[in-house]
């Protein structure tokens, strides 16, 4: 069972994680969360995501979402802004592409070619 | 969709798309009376009676420019095919109830399906609206309401994946702590 007592030690864990990311600028994940997103296994995609991150640590990355991006028939639609980086897009998503993008691209800075379906031309700020 | 989970998911999207800040997702599953009801209502935009209109039922009103969705049509056959029924009320600047019901035996009655991943989905991309859930089943609550869990660990807290990680599990567990009962 979870308890009240675990979710307030995560208290302190946490605030030092928001401290890291205003000091480091961090990664942002964004995942396509319309109708079709959500049809095409987004919830899952975006569950796979946060579980990964917890489990190797990369509290400082920040995960949102996005409704339709227009691109509903290469959803689930993964975007991965790094600092300095142009956006990359990723396509029909799986919960394991999903952790296999978090070991490439978010730690190692590899950006996995085969799942891009668009990337951006100009650097995201 | 297979699960009422997604769906209700989707219509959660719309109601965050309408700038809502708080948002109530309620089911109550009656299996004496044989019913199954969800209820989602938020404080956002709202929609006025003709935008309404055409959203419940985009097929039978003149497509023009603007596309219209599929979400809540999608939500609507869920119910229609279990013999239950799907409301929309609304008012502009005021916000949204959407309504759906369904005979809870019913051969199609599509599954509840994961409401621990609905709603934990839902507080991860979105810190800062509040959310309650509430799940009855005869005379067993469970759920959560946000702004206790922000009470414990700070809104920006529900941005960190080890929190959410908590949060999920706390509600597949059913437990109710972390909700006004
Ligand atoms: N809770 C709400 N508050 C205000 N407007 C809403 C709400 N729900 C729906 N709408 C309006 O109704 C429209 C249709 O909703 P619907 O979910 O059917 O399709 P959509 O969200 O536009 O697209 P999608 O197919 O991705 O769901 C929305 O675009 C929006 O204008
Ligand atoms: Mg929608």
């Amino acid at each position: 069972m979870k308890s009240l007592d675990e979710l307030r030690q995560l208290r302190e864990k946490a605030q030092e994680t928001i401290r890291l990311r205003e000091q480091a600028g961090g990664i942002r994940i964004i995942v396509g969360m319309g109708t079709c997103g959500i049809a095409a296994g987004a919830r899952e995609v975006m569950l796979a995501i946060v579980d990964e991150l917890q489990k190797k640590n990369l509290d400082d990355v920040i995960v949102t979402q996005t409704g339709c991006a227009g691109l509903c028939e290469k959803e689930p639609l993964v975007e991965v802004l790094r600092p300095g980086e142009p956006k990359i897009t990723y396509g029909y998503m799986t919960a394991d592409k999903a952790r296999a993008m978090i070991t490439s691209h978010v730690v190692n800075g590899q950006i996995i070619g085969e799942y891009v379906v668009a990337k951006e031309d100009d650097v995201a700020e | 969709m297979r699960e009422l989970a997604l769906h209700i998911l989707d219509i959660i999207q719309n109601s965050l798309r309408a700038g809502a800040k708080l948002i109530e997702v309620e089911i109550v599953e009656d299996t004496r009376l044989d019913t199954l009801m969800v209820l989602i209502r938020d404080d956002g935009s709202g929609m006025d009676e003709v935008l309404l209109e055409r959203v419940i039922d985009p097929f039978t009103t003149t497509r023009t420019t603007r596309k219209v969705g599929l979400g809540i049509p999608l939500m609507k056959m869920a119910a229609e095919s279990a013999a239950g029924d799907f409301t929309i009320d609304s008012r502009l600047g005021e916000g949204t109830v959407v309504k759906a019901t369904f005979v809870h035996s019913h051969i199609d009655r599509m599954p509840l399906g994961n409401m621990a991943d609905t709603i934990s989905t839902v507080i991860a991309g979105n810190p800062t609206v509040d959310l309650v859930y509430r799940h009855r089943i005869n005379d067993d609550v469970s759920g959560l309401d946000t702004r206790l869990l922000k009470a414990e660990v700070g809104e920006e807290a529900l941005t960190v994946p080890s929190v959410i990680e908590w949060v999920k599990i706390y509600l597949k567990e059913g437990s109710s702590y972390l909700m006004e009962v």
